[in-house]
């Protein structure tokens, strides 16, 4: 199989005593979409700043499409496009004024960097705002107008620095939609995000970054059930809860998360060992009758937590 | 995405890569100029704040200020207020360039295949054409209060290229300012810095009363250099040597070694520190 066309080896990256990456690695296989999730300050814009050749690495190596961001960096700049976590507009121009001068920036002819200008402001809704300054605009229309800046030549890989942070539900839909078509076009994504449910849409692959290092990298998919499956019991008499909890913890030998107030317990079974069959049973022998119980997948936040947290005990 | 957009190859030959400096750099020219359009209340300030200098001075200082060897005062102060206007240049240059490396457009062209140089270059030309402008205005309001260059046209027009120079210079040292301080707010704060400097001269004052080190300090001043030099060229009063320094001799030498020496100094410093901007 060929190279990844993203690939990050052991990138290290200090700011005065802040060790913001500590051998962080990365490989994204062509045409497919990357979600890079992680707390705040775990160094997920510097991973992106320094693969979009605005930074370099103090150590560690990173190439686009074989190219070094470092040695090559026109190469890469080519062949990237970059929307990062603040609009980088021009405030003072149109929006239509903005991206006929990127395109021109680009080496686009005037002819050209006009049509791309029109046609992406129609694409993504902006026409009707394209000839007001963009200090008038939303934040929505400003990150959107930022997304499409970096579309002006199709990317072969995008990055996305939180591309819908601060965005109303109707503007994330067609954000998430546009990533989509551009993948489905050819488009490498790399996107960071702290909405777990955007990864979960949208990524074939999700990389945990905490501390400056990929702590758990695969598909959404492999990470919730690597954490295991849970099972999920509403009781009728939320009074019982709490003794209801150390039946669970019992049968499951994992501890219970237990919600007094609505009656809620959730237990983590790993690998099918206890049947939703012998949790009914065992509830009702002890005189506790659910109202509801149910085995679900965890989500990614829940995925997310158990990561992060275990790194907090480690380190 | 109905068109697929596919970038132009980089150019290989020295030539091809300068021309597509060049055109970066026209490009972001024409940024400042629409972004003037888009926000004509600034060009209207930029247009009368020159007009309202020459009336201020000319008329509230010049009712009380003695012209050394006799002459009108506002023949006097024309020179002055060139040099004046030309070097605080240097703080527009400081705000356009700190407000886009902290806004993150800078971010945005540092990812993009443009030539490394243009965005300095930009910057600066823009600065020189806007300047152009203001001092076509600055000539005219001059022209109405009574100024007019005596020498001819050759000495006039070598007047202008000093101001073009220097002003070209300047705007060097605002885009390294610019680049080096951390954001907006910095810069902002280091605007009254320009005052005392362009006060510290022979501008506005003569300064044959002033005591010796402060003389020096003035005689030095590239601000004094440029008033000198344009009241020699232009034919103005107050042209003559009052106290002989080097400097005070040789006032168009001055102002371009010290233009020279500011190119010198802030073009590959800036170049440096856009490359570096944010490692
Ligand atoms: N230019 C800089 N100067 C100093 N420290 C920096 C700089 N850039 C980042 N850092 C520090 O490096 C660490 C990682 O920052 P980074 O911005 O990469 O985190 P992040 O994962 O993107 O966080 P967020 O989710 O808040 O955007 C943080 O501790 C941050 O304070
Ligand atoms: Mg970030």
């Amino acid at each position: 199989m060929s190279e990844p066309i993203v690939v990050a080896e052991g990138l290290h990256k200090r700011f005065g005593d802040t060790h913001a990456l500590r051998g962080l690695d990365l490989a994204v296989p062509a045409g497919t979409v990357c979600g890079v999730l992680g707390p705040n300050g775990a160094g997920k814009t510097t991973a992106v700043r320094i693969l979009a050749t605005l930074a370099d690495p103090d150590a560690g190596h990173a190439r686009i499409g074989g190219h070094d961001v470092v040695r090559d960096a026109d190469r890469v700049r080519a062949m990237i496009g970059l929307a990062g976590q603040y609009a980088a507009v021009d405030e003072k121009l149109t929006g239509r004024g903005n991206l006929r001068m990127f395109g021109r920036l680009y080496h686009l002819s005037r002819r050209d960097a006009r049509r791309r200008a029109d046609e992406l402001l129609d694409r993504f809704g902006l026409a009707e705002a394209a000839d007001r300054q963009v200090a008038g605009y939303s934040g929505g229309m400003r990150r959107r107008l930022d997304l499409i800046a970096s579309l002006i030549l199709r990317p072969r890989v995008l990055f996305l620095d939180e591309p819908t942070t601060g965005l109303d539900p109707r503007s994330r839909g067609e954000i998430w939609d546009a990533v989509r078509e551009l993948v489905a076009e050819g488009t490498t994504v790399l996107l960071t995000t702290q909405y777990l449910d955007e990864a979960d849409r949208l990524a074939d692959d999700v990389a945990v970054v905490d501390h400056g290092r990929v702590i758990a990298t695969g598909t959404p998919d492999r990470l919730k059930a690597a954490i295991g499956d849970r099972v999920d019991v509403v009781l009728e008499d939320a009074s019982l809860t709490v003794r209801a909890a150390d039946v669970l913890a019992r049968m499951a030998g994992a501890e219970a998360a237990a919600d007094p107030a609505a009656g809620r317990i959730s237990v983590p079974v790993a690998g099918g060992a206890v049947r939703l069959a012998d949790v009914v049973r065992e509830l009702d022998r002890a005189g506790m009758a659910p109202a509801d119980v149910s085995l679900r997948r965890p989500t990614l936040d829940e995925v997310f937590l158990r990561l992060t947290d275990r790194e907090k005990e480690t380190v | 995405m109905a068109a697929p957009t596919l970038a132009p190859p980089a150019p290989a030959s020295p030539w091809g890569r300068l021309r597509w400096t060049l055109a970066d750099g026209v490009t972001l020219i024409g940024r400042e100029l629409s972004r003037l359009r888009q926000e004509p209340g600034e060009l209207v300030v930029a247009l009368i704040f020159p007009g309202i200098m020459v009336l201020l001075f000319g008329y509230v200082f010049g009712s009380s200020i003695g012209v050394p060897g006799g002459g009108n005062y506002r023949e006097y102060l024309m020179p002055g207020l060139f040099a004046m206007v030309t070097f605080s240049s240097v703080m527009a240059v400081t705000m356009r360039v700190a407000t886009d490396a902290s806004r993150g457009v800078m971010d945005r062209f540092r990812s993009m295949p443009m030539a490394r140089s243009a965005v300095p270059f930009g910057h600066t030309g823009a600065d020189v054409l806007s300047g152009a402008v203001n001092l076509v205005i600055m000539a005219i309001m001059g022209l109405l209060v009574g100024w007019q260059p005596h020498r001819g046209l050759w000495p006039a027009v070598q007047a202008f290229l000093l101001i073009f120079l220097f002003r070209y210079a300047m705007s060097w040292l605002g885009c390294y300012v610019g680049l080096a301080v951390k954001n907006e707010q910095t810069a902002d704060q280091m605007l009254p810095l320009v005052f005392p400097v362009t006060m510290l001269s022979n501008a506005f004052v003569p300064t044959g009363g002033m005591p010796a080190w402060l003389r020096v300090l003035s005689d030095w001043n590239p601000v004094s250099a440029l008033t000198t030099a344009l009241r020699q060229l232009f034919g103005n009063p107050g042209a003559a040597v009052t106290h002989p320094s080097w400097p005070n001799e040789h006032p168009v030498a001055m102002t371009v070694l010290w233009s020279v020496t500011l190119l010198a100094v802030f073009v590959p410093l800036s170049i440096r520190a856009y490359r570096r901007k944010g490692r």
